[in-house]
């Protein structure tokens, strides 16, 4: 894996994220065994797998909340966590850190929404806090991308006091609310009720629509076929199969997927 | 509710005759005995002296001693609550240096007792005659260079006038809380899930933000109960100041007006109520304080919410947006 340091050819300019032999251990369980994956800006790529797949894993390495063990990962041209100097790798400070992840917004599985903040706290907090607007563009936008997810009544109301399918639309709004290029999706709807998926979708369906570039882990094969420009399934740690939603859903080519898809279909 | 399908009449609501609870008027009865004693006791036994009482809870000196005391007991928390989310903050960084200098910390006050701190603090006059600022180990380093007498001192102040009685007494009583809210503090922020802290992140929030907006207040739900705890213990505490020594305090006071009057006992009696009344209003802070950062959690804070928004719905339509 060092000999990518040789070769820093910088990804074409329409690649929003390139991640090259991407491997991570938790102790002795090595769950990311050599990821390769392009995502070119405006696509929408779903990633697909049974669970302990290391699908999340690998989506919580693209914004540095896991550290990688060896690979490289750009977004949008620049090496996540890691600066590049005469062939020598240099850990990002924490600060560096953290403004890389401004670009990146990311939509988790339990909404992680902040309790002791409204709605609206919610969305603007971030924008507020890290300077990126005054207060009243900020609460401005944040009403404007509220009201866009279907929440425009919901301002003053406390997290608690939403269903989960609202929670999570608040949870889309308020990664929105950074104007991250890329969005990271680690199955936003799996800890809905059935009859709340939907909305959560078709927020994710007009996000879509409107160009953003997203990756979604899910297990909604649905979602994936209708919107997924591009579908990666993983088993194991690697990489089986990857291609068309369509081509690749209904006509798998390897076995995994095929058993997989069996299941889930 | 009202038709039903089947066509049938609404059954009768239940009368039933409720289960009865002859115990609870036993107890009821037993307990209504000893408070008729007690009360007996507390109107006949003269030793209890309540005009006497009364007359001197009151005087300049009684009251000078109860403003020593709640100042005492504001300080020494001020510094208790602000040193302790500092070191718990150390003790919960990445930073190897700060964890073991907080552990280091946490463990030599919590294993000296207050009475003991506050009588060495009230001695430490003893190693310093001044306190200086300045370079630090100054005459060591000039001799190195062999210049004797070589001072780097900035500014300086005698020990004694400093270290009266009460800032000893305060630091004592300040430090040691410290101790005790550090870790109270960090069970606190560990309380919090773990998400919490990775969507903030994942916004770009630095750790301090995280720590400032996201975190720490909703720790402070599982801090006050237990700060409250503290606040009460520590106001009993203060007592102990008596061994600094400080006179300027609650019970040294109403002692020295037992000693004088040769009547102990009622200056007794008007401590237990003077501190009775004391923890009584802390309570009242505690729980508009717990209301405060109960907000968005909980049955009771979340049925509030609901009316507010609903009254702010009916009444104006951006007036659930105001912060």
């Amino acid at each position: 894996m060092t000999d990518m340091t040789a070769s820093p050819q910088t990804p074409a300019a329409e690649l929003m994220v390139r991640a090259e032999q991407v491997h991570k251990s938790f102790g002795p369980l090595e769950v990311l065994k050599g990821i390769d994956l392009e995502v070119r800006s405006g696509e929408v790529c779903c990633l697909l797998g049974p669970s302990g797949s290391g699908k999340s894993t690998f989506l919580r390495c693209i914004n540095h909340l896991e550290k990688i063990d060896a690979g490289r990962i750009w977004v949008d041209g620049d090496l996540i966590g890691y600066r590049e100097r005469g062939g020598k790798l240099y850990e990002m400070r924490d600060r560096d850190v953290a403004a890389q992840r401004r670009a990146i917004g990311m939509v988790f599985q339990r909404f992680n929404l902040f309790p002791h903040m409204t709605v609206l706290q919610n969305v603007m907090e971030a924008p507020v806090l890290l300077r990126q607007a005054k207060k009243t563009e900020a609460r401005e936008h944040a009403a404007q991308l509220l009201d866009r997810v279907g929440l425009g009544d919901k301002l003053g109301a406390y997290p608690g006091q939403l269903s989960g399918g609202q929670q999570q639309r608040v949870a889309i709004a308020r990664a929105l609310a950074m104007r991250p290029k890329l969005m990271l999706f680690d199955e936003p709807t799996s800890a809905l009720d059935p009859e709340l998926v939907g909305e959560v979708l078709d927020t994710m369906k007009d996000l879509a629509r409107d160009g953003m570039t997203m990756i979604v882990v899910t297990h909604e094969i649905g979602f994936a076929r209708e919107v997924g420009d591009h579908l990666v399934f993983m088993d194991g740690g690697v990489v089986v199969e990857q291609g068309d939603p369509r081509e690749v859903i209904s006509a798998p080519k390897h076995e995994r997927t095929k058993a997989f898809l069996a299941k889930v279909l | 509710m009202s038709a039903d399908t089947s066509g049938r009449a609404r059954p009768e609501p239940i009368k039933a005759v409720p289960v009865r609870h002859p115990g609870r008027w036993v107890g009821v009865a037993v307990i209504a005995v000893l408070v008729a004693m007690f009360v007996h006791m507390l109107v006949t036994n003269s030793a209890f002296q309540w005009s006497f009482m009364v007359d001197e809870m009151f005087r300049p000196p009684i009251i000078e001693g109860l403003r020593g005391t709640i100042l005492l007991l504001i300080t020494s928390m001020v510094i208790g609550i602000g040193l302790g989310i500092v070191i718990a903050i150390m003790r919960l960084s990445p930073n190897p240096v700060l964890r073991g200098v907080a552990w280091v910390y946490t463990w030599f006050f919590r294993a000296v007792p207050r009475l003991v701190l506050a009588i060495l603090f009230g001695n430490l006059g003893i190693l310093w005659s001044r306190l200086e600022f300045g370079l630090p180990f100054d005459r060591q380093i000039g001799a190195l260079f062999g210049l004797h007498d070589f001072e780097a001192r900035l500014f300086g102040f005698s020990a004694v006038d400093i270290l009266t009685g009460f800032v000893a007494g305060m630091l004592a009583l300040g430090l040691s809380e410290a101790a005790y809210m550090a870790e109270i503090v960090r069970a606190g922020i560990q309380s919090v899930d773990e998400g919490q802290t990775e969507a903030a992140q994942a916004l770009g929030m630095s750790r301090a933000q995280i720590l400032r907006r996201i975190v720490l207040p909703q720790a402070m739900r599982v801090i006050i109960p237990p700060t409250g705890n503290e606040t009460i213990a520590m106001l009993k505490d203060t007592s102990l100041v008596a061994f600094v020594p400080v006179s300027m305090e609650l019970f040294f006071q109403l002692k020295a007006v037992g000693s004088r009057t040769f009547q102990p006992f009622p200056m007794y009696v008007a401590a237990t109520l003077w501190y009775l009344l004391l923890t009584s209003v802390l309570l009242v802070g505690q729980y508009y304080l717990e209301r405060h950062y109960s907000k968005g959690f909980g049955r009771s804070g979340r049925a509030r919410q609901r009316l507010r928004n609903l009254t702010a719905e009916s009444g104006s339509t951006t007036s659930g947006t105001a912060q």
